[in-house]
């Protein structure tokens, strides 16, 4: 037990040391995938959301999945988790087919992954430091001396160990997140989901969670995928996008192809166009004349 | 067609309510298969025993209190008729142990703690709370459901008890100390009249019955409730009604049950 602890000590304190430092090198980036999209297809009862999409999430990447309200991104994230069941298609996630997993393994398998929710999602009647410990009682037999510890470093990592006897209520958004994200690595996930990390945050907390996204997933070797439509913030930090739109992929590359694409939809996603493959005007029966009685 | 719409509606309501049913006794049954957690960690259920419970302990008692000095003064008024003012004892203390204590209580328990755990099992989920604790590969029905399920269980009954107990202090006050009824004819009549088997374990009984019904139905309202504002009051709402609806069927089952021809 004691070695254990203290190869699990070790092991958070180069982790932490690696994130805090700003120097890590890409610990784990291989060509082999984590996620397997093949072909799936989703719909809401006959509402189709997604249609035949083909996705591969490499080890040790950070991808973002981008696309207007809608478009199924959170859908995409949700099937992955193995909260929903492709209509057809699979998902593997670690050469296991998610879906097709059993309670058990389907836990077992959730283990191994972390979740970041759009605001955080911290249990409200627990302190920062409870939340983030709240894994470590779940899922290990680890001595509350240790798990104060690494709850500890964990919250360093994101900057904010002078929270961990607040409530989250005492939190601002930015704070929030950053804890929630302490928490989401935990356990030291092999996958990290993030569900639209920069939403409603101000431009420093933006920036500090984006280089926090992408430094853990570093220090971890883990493999992230960032379901996103900040486009300017994302491409800064991810090594390869998908573009979304009703339900198919539209365009997918590096962040270089991305900026440099000549796509009609990407390059009004990419610069903020007001009109475009996506129209200003929601699609209406009658013409705007008709609507407002006046004759042509 | 208004006719032929309005069959549709009852038709789609009546099958929703269906649905709804089996969904709840689903419910009902996960909650009972994973309870383990709750008492293999049975701090989780002390602490839930504490925000259900314990924090509705004022309102039983004071409830409790004045209930028993309205049944002492009315009691009085009608035994006096009679010449009986001696039994206001029994009256006092058979009324609530049967009857008012278990049900009485278990109305305030639903609008207090019954309403309580809807809401905050209703923003849980509304905050995305529920949804992280199932990727985090925690079962939320064995880690926020049971353990609230067995602390409204185990705290009714004694919610009751100690509403029974304050309002029998309540009808001792007016009866005895206000009213002037003798002391130890109001107690030895009660201690006569009151069978521990037949009046207090009913009375226990009934109260854990209502318990289950009431955190059940105040579980399952807070975990159906659509994931925004308005889905939440409604959902505590009708908590609180249901609640308060089987609380009295349930009252009029078990007392046709237990007391018939008592």
């Amino acid at each position: 037990m004691f070695e254990k602890t203290v190869a699990l000590q070790a092991k958070y304190a180069v982790v932490i040391e690696c994130a805090s430092r700003n120097q890590c090198k890409r610990s784990f980036v291989s060509s082999q995938s984590l996620v397997e999209i093949r072909d799936v297809n989703f719909s809401y009862d006959q509402r189709p959301i997604l249609n035949g999409i083909n996705m591969s999430f490499g080890k040790g990447k950070v991808v973002a999945v981008m696309g207007g309200s809608g478009c199924g991104k959170t859908t995409l994230l949700r099937l992955i988790g193995g909260a929903l069941k492709p209509t057809k298609g699979e998902v593997r996630i670690d050469g296991q087919v998610i879906h097709e997993l059993d309670m058990a393994g389907l836990y077992a398998m959730r283990r191994k992954m972390g979740m970041l929710f759009q605001f955080g999602a911290l249990f409200t009647d627990m302190s920062v430091y409870d939340n983030v410990a709240f894994q470590m009682r779940e899922h290990t037999d680890l001595p509350e001396e240790l798990i104060h510890d690494l709850v500890l470093m964990k919250l360093h990592a994101v900057g904010l160990r002078g929270t961990h006897n607040l409530m989250p209520a005492e939190l601002s958004g930015g704070m929030a997140r950053r804890v929630a994200l302490a928490r989401t690595v935990a356990l030291d996930p092999m996958l990290i989901l993030y569900d639209e990390p920069f939403a409603g945050l101000d431009p420093i907390s933006l920036s500090v969670v984006g280089q926090l996204i992408r430094k853990l997933n570093d220090a971890l070797g883990a493999t992230s995928v960032v379901v996103t439509h900040d486009v300017q913030e994302s491409l800064k930090i991810v090594d390869y996008v998908y573009f979304i739109a009703e339900g198919v992929i539209v365009a997918e590359g590096t962040p270089a192809e991305i900026v440099a694409s000549d796509k009609p939809f990407v390059h009004q996603f990419v610069h903020g166009e007001m009109d475009g493959p996506i129209p200003f005007h929601y699609p209406v029966a009658n013409s705007y004349a008709q609507d407002l009685g006046v004759s042509a | 067609m208004p006719i032929v719409k309005s069959l549709r509606a009852i038709g789609h309501r009546s099958v929703n309510s269906v649905w709804r049913l089996g969904f709840a006794a689903r419910f009902l049954a996960l909650t009972l298969f994973y309870s383990g957690t709750s008492f293999r960690r049975f701090h989780l259920t002390v602490k839930e025993i504490f925000s259900s419970g314990v924090m509705s302990l004022i309102i039983i008692l004071v409830a409790g209190m004045f209930v028993g000095m309205v049944l002492g003064l009315q009691g009085f008024e009608t035994l006096k008729r009679y010449g009986s003012e001696s039994a206001l004892g029994s009256l006092v203390a058979l009324s609530l142990v049967r009857e008012l204590g278990p049900v009485l209580a278990a109305l305030l328990f639903a609008s207090r703690a019954g309403s309580a755990m809807t809401a905050e099992i209703g923003l849980m989920k509304a905050t995305e709370q529920i949804s992280a604790m199932e990727m985090m590969a925690v079962n939320p029905i064995a880690r926020v459901v049971a353990p609230r399920f067995w602390a409204g269980v185990i705290s009714m009954p004694l919610l009751a008890a100690m509403f029974s107990a304050m309002g029998v202090f309540g009808g001792y006050v007016v009866g005895v100390v206000l009213i002037g009824v003798d002391e130890g004819s109001f107690w030895s009549q009660m201690q006569g009249a009151v069978d521990f088997q037949h009046d207090v374990m009913n009375g226990v009984i009934k109260s854990f019955v209502f318990g289950v019904a009431v955190t059940a139905i105040a579980l399952f309202e807070g975990f159906d409730a659509p994931p925004t504002a308005e889905g939440v009051s409604g959902a505590t709402t009708r908590t609180v009604v249901q609640s308060s609806l089987a609380i009295l069927m349930l009252d009029f089952v078990l007392t046709a049950f237990m007391f018939r021809g008592a």
